[in-house]
């Protein structure tokens, strides 16, 4: 039993994880809480649903295609709304953030013609695998390696390409990186297309896991992979992984042990908590007061 | 008087106007906490849910006058304030943002699971004491306060923690106990706000003080312009009143009211009013009518 919802919490916290990055690496550069994260993870997940079921395309290409689509949004939305802000007071930039989601949320929920779910079709022929006392299921199986796989690809990224290295600079001082020549501007729209493939992945899978997809399902999904990011501490590229993977145990667990009505609140909870004895995160670097 | 109003309009206006002033408010109270203390608070509606909660229960099982009702409300919502404030003022900008956000999301979820709250169901039958002229009465006797409050010492104690806080802090204020006090008075506002929504509305659902709520009072005083009275007036009013008059435009309401949040920003990042103090403008405007009058003495 306590094995099974490990495996459960594991593969719900990676889809978090997943979109934890997206905020993870957007805040480490820029500073900036991007609240329309969870509605291109939304986008993402619609876009698969799309491929699949007009374009009857294989799973993984459906993904591509979301995570190819992701991509373009979270450029354009850089583009337009945020880089207009990038020297204005610190809270401009999220009530445009905040302006943006909801202009999402609403162009979707008019195109798809309501905001009720939608079942997102079986791609995936339901298999179960056995393994001592845990049962796999096939959905399971293909989110844990595709979660591990992407993540692998960008630590890879970040760690061996020079756009990679050109984005840890950035994030450890924007200015400086700006004055060595790092077209910084670049530096960030490379950011925003990289999480947002990253949570379209997500949206994807999750689609699959749940078997429904609606206009609003980047809301609350959204807020906990935030929290997972910011547990895990902001700015950092594990952090996010580890604050997901966490947040999505602590769920499935509280769950099982009958919080179930407190379901949506076990996140924030554990956020608090972690925060008031490590007031930046798990892996997050000490804040500095300077005078 | 509220009969004399109501003979001149019709209760649809009556309602929106009085709507607007209970966000008022709210966003006056954010305006305390944000614009002029600096600190994020991404949790207000939680402060009115408590408000509401407590004068409305106050209301249907003890039957309290509608005045005690509210004071115990705010006061309430103060509290959890407070209580809030005390662990997490060591926090600094957006993690203080974040933790109110949790903290916001955690109310919302314990007044679905309370049963005397109604739970999700919401709570009904709150009888109807609100009305135009008390809400615009305390929407006045607040901004008289706050504009009193922030040309005393007081007042500039909150402006120099926004300013800098380790110079306000070399200058012997204890920015702790500021921010508390001044996040407990902000608070309170949010609970006196909740209190009116609750007899206005005379129905109540955790489902409307979620995140939503706190980001759109948020809006209210950024887009008008931080840390000033007048502009967060000006916004409530404005962003209260664009979904009435987008009515026509039925579902495209929100994309309209979205892609307006954004482009506001990119034109007004400092908020509509933001910048333009009218004092300053009216005491330069008086400066100048003297010297013209010093000038033409001079001459005749």
């Amino acid at each position: 039993m306590f094995w099974q919802q490990l495996v459960n919490g594991v593969t719900l916290g990676s889809t978090y994880a997943l979109i934890a990055l997206g905020y993870t690496m957007v805040y480490g550069i820029i500073q900036l809480i991007n609240f329309a994260h969870g509605e291109v993870y939304m986008i993402g997940a619609f876009t698969g649903l799309i491929m699949v079921v007009v374009y009857k395309v294989n799973f993984f290409v459906a993904m591509l295609a979301a995570m190819l689509a992701c991509t373009v949004v979270a450029v354009v939305i850089e583009k337009v709304a945020y880089r207009p802000l990038r020297n204005s007071p610190r809270l401009a930039p999220l009530i445009s953030a905040l302006g943006v989601s909801t202009f999402l949320q609403t162009l979707v929920t008019l195109i798809r013609g309501g905001p009720n779910p939608l079942p997102f079709p079986q791609v995936i022929q339901d298999t179960v695998y056995i393994l001592g006392p845990i049962r796999f299921s096939k959905v399971q199986v293909i989110i844990l390696i595709l979660a591990s796989l992407l993540m692998v690809f960008l630590q890879c990224t970040v760690k061996y390409t020079k756009i990679g290295k050109a984005m840890r600079a950035a994030s450890e001082d924007y200015a400086t990186a700006r004055l060595m020549g790092i077209n910084v501007d670049r530096v960030v729209s490379f950011t925003f297309g990289l999480g947002a493939a990253l949570a379209g992945a997500g949206g994807v899978l999750v689609g699959m896991y749940f078997n429904s997809i609606h206009p609003f399902m980047g809301v609350t999904v959204g807020l906990k992979a935030f929290c997972a990011a910011v547990v895990g501490g902001i700015g950092s590229i594990p952090g996010a992984m580890m604050g997901g993977i966490f947040l999505g145990v602590a769920e499935v667990f509280g769950v099982a042990m009958g919080f179930d009505t407190y379901k949506e609140a076990i996140a924030f909870a554990l956020l608090i908590l972690v925060l008031l004895v490590k007031p930046t995160g798990l892996f997050g670097r000490p804040i500095q007061r300077k005078v | 008087m509220e009969a004399i109003i109501s003979t001149f309009t019709n209760p649809y206006y009556l309602q929106v106007a009085s709507i607007m002033g209970v966000y008022m408010i709210a966003a006056l109270g954010l305006h305390l906490i944000t614009g002029v203390t600096g600190q994020f608070s991404f949790g207000h509606a939680a402060f009115l849910s408590i408000g509401a909660y407590t004068s409305a229960l106050m209301s249907l099982y003890l039957g309290t006058p509608f005045i005690l009702n509210l004071l115990v409300g705010g006061l309430m919502a103060a509290l959890w304030g407070v209580l809030l404030g005390i662990p997490s003022f060591k926090l600094t900008g957006d993690y203080l943002g974040i933790t109110t956000l949790g903290f916001g999301e955690i109310v919302k979820v314990v007044f679905i699971n309370m049963k005397i709250t109604g739970g999700a169901g919401g709570l009904g039958g709150i009888p109807r004491e609100t009305n135009v002229v008390v809400v615009y009465s305390i929407v006045v006797l607040a901004i008289w306060g706050l504009y009193r409050l922030q040309n005393s010492r007081f007042g500039r104690a909150l402006l120099a923690i926004r300013e800098d806080e380790i110079a306000a802090e070399s200058m012997g204020i204890n920015p702790l106990l500021y921010k508390l006090k001044g996040f407990a008075l902000g608070t309170f506002l949010a609970g006196v706000s909740g209190a009116l929504y609750a007899h206005l509305m005379q129905y109540l659902n955790p489902a409307d003080f979620g995140f939503s709520r706190s980001f759109e009072i948020l809006n209210f005083v950024v887009l008008g312009g931080l840390g000033s009275i007048p502009g967060t007036v000006l916004g409530t009013s404005v962003l209260t009143l664009a979904p009435e008059f987008l009515r026509f435009v039925r579902e495209y309401r929100m994309l309209i009211y979205g892609a307006l949040m954004v482009t506001m920003m990119i034109f007004r990042p400092y908020g509509l009013l933001g910048g333009i103090d009218f004092g300053k403008m009216f005491r330069r405007y008086r400066a100048q009518r003297k010297s013209m009058k010093d000038k033409k003495a001079v001459q005749g």
